[in-house]
């Protein structure tokens, strides 16, 4: 009888969660905001799509950037979509960007247990008009932002958005304020530098960008390898 | 007269010296709740075809440390002889070691033999040295050249298992470049369809294989000239500001 090696007990687990990468980033201006996110959808070492966006638009002052787990990000995402709409019924107002903030907050924690694996920006405009930005984490911790990145690539974008938009590490700089030109172009070199190096960021760049006027939209195109 | 490897003294059988410090090593550092450097492994997409006149090796050039790129033009394919040459995918540091030692070795043994090398001996060194060390060196090669017997490819896997096959992929992409392979490979092809196929190849790996990515080397190896052609195709440029 041939000798059989039993390498001992081994357990197998069934994962809830995937992770499909993505990178997200929101900027709060003095009269605008934008949300951008790049549309590649990934898994392991494989991609699922190239034209998956991860700015959902809930009302015409919020913009939401949700990256993480594919799955919870659309339940998510449905689930925001409904209240506000219940919201709108009983209320008959939309709901403002720093409404919708606390209500995710609590939509989060309800979840504390079993979370959803999806990291959330909200970029929208605020009651005076004025940009605002609200990051959270997966499980509901929030706070208000001048600008924020999040998601696979966020780890090398934050500090660039630091040093650029926050004027942080940097000495005798006249410290103007961000104009829409200025951070629309901004945005796209620091997703074109994040395409570069991380494997998860990719194929395009939408750029939602919330004005009084509404919500625009701009696509560019990212490296696709 | 007896063939000397000078750059590696083999007492025979396998040598384990180093399990039982590296594990200890390995307990202490977490211990302290650090985890110890991983090695840089090179994703990849690695392909070579053997067509009328030579063999067509291909390489993507994209280096990765987990999800991140650490190097953006790397070179895969590494110089073994004048008529020999590697590509490598696994482990970056065990591919460029272990393609140095055998080339070092050979050079010596084609001067003690007097003829230029040939692949079948250079498959034989590394598949001898991959499997003294059980897997434990993570290289996978796709060897190939043209030496007196004609042109010759060669797929070595880590554990030290060889096939001689007319194309042959490897690395993370190996999947997606296959597939090109399967559809469009036949057999005594021309220099420039053959060129043609292992770029398409390595681009299907580019593209649809995260873990490769930039651009596109090839080396084609014929009786007397080699054309390394770095890169054959820049597939991927930074977007435009």
């Amino acid at each position: 009888m041939k000798e059989y090696h039993y390498t001992g007990p081994v357990e197998h687990k069934f994962s809830p969660y995937a992770f499909n990468g993505g990178t997200v980033l929101a900027v709060a201006g003095e009269d605008f905001a934008l949300v951008a996110s790049d549309t590649r959808l990934s898994e392991g070492y494989s991609i699922h799509s190239r034209d998956s966006p991860k700015c959902y638009k809930l009302t015409d002052t919020t913009v939401i950037g949700c990256s993480g787990f594919h799955g919870d990000c659309l339940t998510l995402t449905k689930i925001i979509e409904a209240r506000l709409k219940m919201y709108k019924h009983s209320n008959n107002k939309n709901m403002t960007s720093g409404a919708i903030a606390a209500m995710l907050s609590t939509i989060l924690y309800g979840r504390r247990f079993f979370p959803y694996y999806v990291y959330n920006i909200i970029g929208g405009l605020d009651e005076e008009g004025r940009g605002a930005v609200y990051s959270f984490d997966p499980v509901g911790s929030y706070q208000r932002d001048t600008y924020k990145a999040g998601g696979s690539a966020s780890a090398m974008l934050q500090p660039l958005l630091d040093n650029q938009i926050g004027f942080k590490n940097m000495e005798n700089v006249e410290q103007v304020p961000l104009s829409l030109e200025k951070a629309v172009q901004l945005v796209k070199d620091v997703f074109i530098s994040a395409a570069e190096r991380d494997v998860y960021t990719g194929d395009a760049l939408k750029i939602c960008i919330i004005t009084k006027e509404g919500v625009r939209e701009e696509i560019v195109p990212l490296r696709k390898d | 007269m007896a063939t000397v490897s000078v750059c590696q003294y083999h007492r025979g059988g396998f040598s384990f010296e180093n399990c039982k410090r590296n594990a200890l090593l390995e307990a202490d550092i977490n211990k302290l709740g650090f985890s110890s450097p991983a090695a840089r492994k090179t994703g990849t997409t690695i392909c070579g075809v053997v067509y009328k006149d030579g063999v067509v090796l291909g390489a993507d050039t994209r280096a990765t440390e987990g999800m991140v790129v650490a190097d953006k033009n790397c070179s895969k394919i590494h110089y073994i002889s004048p008529n020999v040459y590697c590509c490598g995918a696994g482990t970056a540091a065990d591919t460029e070691m272990t393609t140095q030692i055998i080339s070092s070795n050979l050079e010596l043994h084609s001067l003690s033999t007097g003829r230029l090398p040939r692949v079948a001996t250079a498959n034989r060194m590394l598949k001898q040295m991959l499997f003294r060390y059980q897997g434990y060196i993570g290289a996978a090669l796709v060897l190939g050249g043209v030496d007196c017997t004609g042109p010759h490819l060669y797929s070595i896997y880590p554990h030290g298992s060889t096939d001689k096959l007319p194309y042959v992929t490897m690395g993370s992409g190996s999947l997606a470049a296959m597939a090109v392979f399967e559809d469009r490979y036949r057999p005594n092809m021309e220099e420039e369809e053959a060129k043609r196929l292992v770029r398409d190849a390595i681009a299907a790996g580019i593209f649809n294989d995260l873990g490769s990515g930039s651009n596109i080397d090839l080396c084609v190896i014929t009786k007397g000239k080699v054309d390394y052609l770095r890169p054959h195709d820049v597939a991927n440029k930074k977007g435009v500001r």
